[in-house]
């Protein structure tokens, strides 16, 4: 899918929050939209500017306990209105990972190894990943450097992003 | 088959297995409040789906900044008040009679042993001290709760933790919850439920479990769990008494509730807390964890006392014990923010609100407020806030802010010297 592909931003570090990744003084808002411009404002990472660092990126790649702290779902839905529609971390915080697939959106795993020789190889420059659900594999690619890289998509998870989502699933199966 | 208390609670409540290890559960009650429910509402408005499963298993309340602070946090409060009587939910609490969820609908008797619970709140866990499966969720998960009184999750694995020996005088469950998350870690228990157990656990009042089972999510953990007891139909009994003969009869039926001796868990860990001493968090993490006396003597500028966490009476009473008839520091100021209305009366009755304001602290009405920075005392640039609420996250409570997460003996005994240190409670060896 389209909606999986694109630049990837490294976020080098583990457990990034969700107050990191959206602030609790946002939560005022009730709409997804007003959310655009703070993602990511209170990241603790050395280099990171958020406005220049997320400027065109698609896909975030990052570490252990990505999206741990508070249930917001604001946090999946300020990354949305990014256009980020994907996020690859070792592991992730049980509701962030849950508001994820019930937004449409992925949370995918990979293992540690895997993500120690993506991060050497291609988290300094311009990489792009391309998703082929069908495959269950990425593309990651950068200059002439490219490779293919597998991974798992539960059962549940894969009908909810072919659903779009949560309400979508539940309202056609649920009375 | 042997279960766990989580199994057994998931294995009654099945409606549906999507896949292999995820179970659609039917849920018990939907709980809300003003922060993540109306874009909820919003949607299913938009969505023309403008339903609920059952009022009168939804609950609601308006708690994260009350008295309304802005025209946004106004407008939220209107879109949660309008929807409850639009919907007819009568369990809807507005100001005056509002307090903090995790707090406040326990003490209304919402929660029941072997109950299962959502709200759009990552301390939902809380309410496991009464045996109940209660989790966070996200708006959507919410929503879906709202209109078909359905959540999907992992088939819980559980990590028992049995908390042994004895506590020693001025140490709390908040010491020894914080001890935990500095043993497993923040993602310790990712994806799993705790149980707490153990004569640690079984001595120590519903206020105190809550308090544990409040920060089990910093752990990363589904919900925390407590078998349900003595203790716990004692708390419920007032809710239940047209239910059954007799608190025996009560007790008997709320046993179905506890996990089989022989049940499979995904780790069983042995905690004694015989040594230990009062804990505080440093740094952005609550798994960041030290003795107090490690960190005696950093200044602090603020001090609050509140919380889901520690916003309830015995909190205040041991705050207000450590306090001792002293006043706060000069360079500090003292907030203190009793959880509900029912608390902040007997704190009033019992003179623990004199206390407090003798002692020159501000007291304010039940609300979330500085907890999540969002009013009521937030934190400028540089400042540093010992506080009894449950994470100290980068800007928690305001940007740029330091958080020391600590009991509510240590808290007031930090807001008398204006730096941290040790309650006169605690006396190492004693
Ligand atoms: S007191 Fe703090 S942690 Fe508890 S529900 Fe309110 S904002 Fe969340």
């Amino acid at each position: 899918m389209e909606k999986f592909n694109g630049n990837v931003l490294f976020l080098n570090r583990d457990d990034i929050n969700t107050d990191e990744i959206i602030p609790a003084k946002y939560l005022t808002e009730n709409d997804k939209d007003a959310l655009k411009p703070h993602l990511l404002e209170d990241l603790k990472l050395s280099g990171f500017q958020a406005q220049d660092s997320l400027s065109d990126k698609h896909v975030i790649v990052s570490r252990a306990n990505f999206g741990c702290g508070s249930s917001r779902e604001h946090a999946p839905w300020a990354l949305e209105v990014n256009g980020i529609h994907l996020v690859i971390a070792e592991s992730f915080a049980r509701i962030f990972r849950q508001n994820m697939f019930a937004c449409g959106l992925m949370a995918i795993e990979l293992p540690p190894t895997t993500l120690d020789h993506i991060f050497k190889q291609y988290a300094t420059q311009n990489t792009t990943v391309k998703t082929d659900l069908s495959q269950n594999c990425f593309e990651f690619s950068t200059g002439g450097l490219s490779e293919r890289v597998e991974f798992k998509l539960e059962d549940f998870d894969r009908q909810l992003v072919e659903a779009g989502g949560w309400i979508e699933y539940a309202d056609k199966k649920y009375r | 088959m042997a279960k766990t208390i989580a199994e057994k609670i998931f294995d009654s409540h099945l409606v549906d297995t999507p896949s292999n290890d995820i179970q659609v559960i039917r849920l018990d009650a939907v709980l809300c409040h003003e922060i993540t429910t109306p874009i909820a509402i919003n949607d299913l408005v938009k969505r023309g789906k403008d339903h609920v499963f059952d009022p009168s298993k939804i609950k609601a309340v308006i708690d994260h900044v009350t008295p309304a602070k802005d025209s946004k946090t106004a407008m939220q409060g209107k879109i949660l008040r309008e929807w409850a009587r639009r919907h007819d939910i009568k369990d809807f609490f507005d100001i005056g009679r509002n307090g903090i969820c995790h707090a406040l609908f326990p003490e209304k008797g919402f929660v029941r042993p072997g109950y299962t619970v959502i709200m759009g709140d990552s301390h939902t866990c809380t309410l496991g001290a009464f045996g109940a499966f209660a989790a966070g969720v996200g708006t959507t998960a919410l929503e879906v709760g709202i209109l078909k009184g359905v959540c999907a999750f992992q088939y819980p694995q559980t990590i028992k933790i049995d908390i042994t020996g004895r506590l020693p005088a001025g140490v709390y469950a908040k010491d020894v919850i914080l001890s935990i998350i500095g043993r497993i870690g923040v993602n310790g228990a990712t994806n799993k439920v705790i149980e707490f157990t153990g004569p640690v656990v079984d001595t120590m009042p519903m206020d105190a479990r809550m308090t544990m089972c409040n920060m089990a999510v910093e752990a990363g953990a589904t919900s925390g769990i407590c078998y349900p007891d003595r203790q716990t139909v004692e708390y419920l009994w007032p809710f239940v008494q047209n239910e059954y003969e007799s608190k025996d009869s009560a007790l008997k039926d709320y046993s179905r509730w506890i996990s089989d001796t022989d049940a499979t868990y995904a780790d069983i860990v042995t905690h004694d807390v015989s040594d230990l001493e009062p804990q505080v968090t440093f740094d952005y993490k609550p798994e960041n964890v030290k003795a107090v006396a490690e960190m005696a003597g950093t200044p602090v500028d603020q001090v609050y006392i509140g919380s889901c966490t520690n916003g309830r009476i015995d909190d205040l009473r041991v705050a207000a014990k450590a306090l001792n008839g002293r006043a706060v520091a000069a360079n500090v100021r003292g907030i203190v923010s009793p959880a509900t209305p029912q608390i902040y009366r007997q704190a009033l009755q019992e003179g623990i609100i004199q206390t407090f304001m003798d002692a020159g602290f501000c007291v304010t009405n039940p609300t979330c407020g500085a907890c999540l920075g969002m009013s009521n005392g937030v934190l400028a640039k540089g400042e540093v806030c010992a506080s009894t609420t449950n994470r100290n996250f980068y800007g928690r409570m305001g940007r740029g802010g330091m958080v020391h997460l600590m009991s509510p003996a240590t808290a007031a005994a930090t807001a008398v010297a204006g730096h941290i240190c040790n309650s006169d409670l605690y006396q190492k060896g004693e």
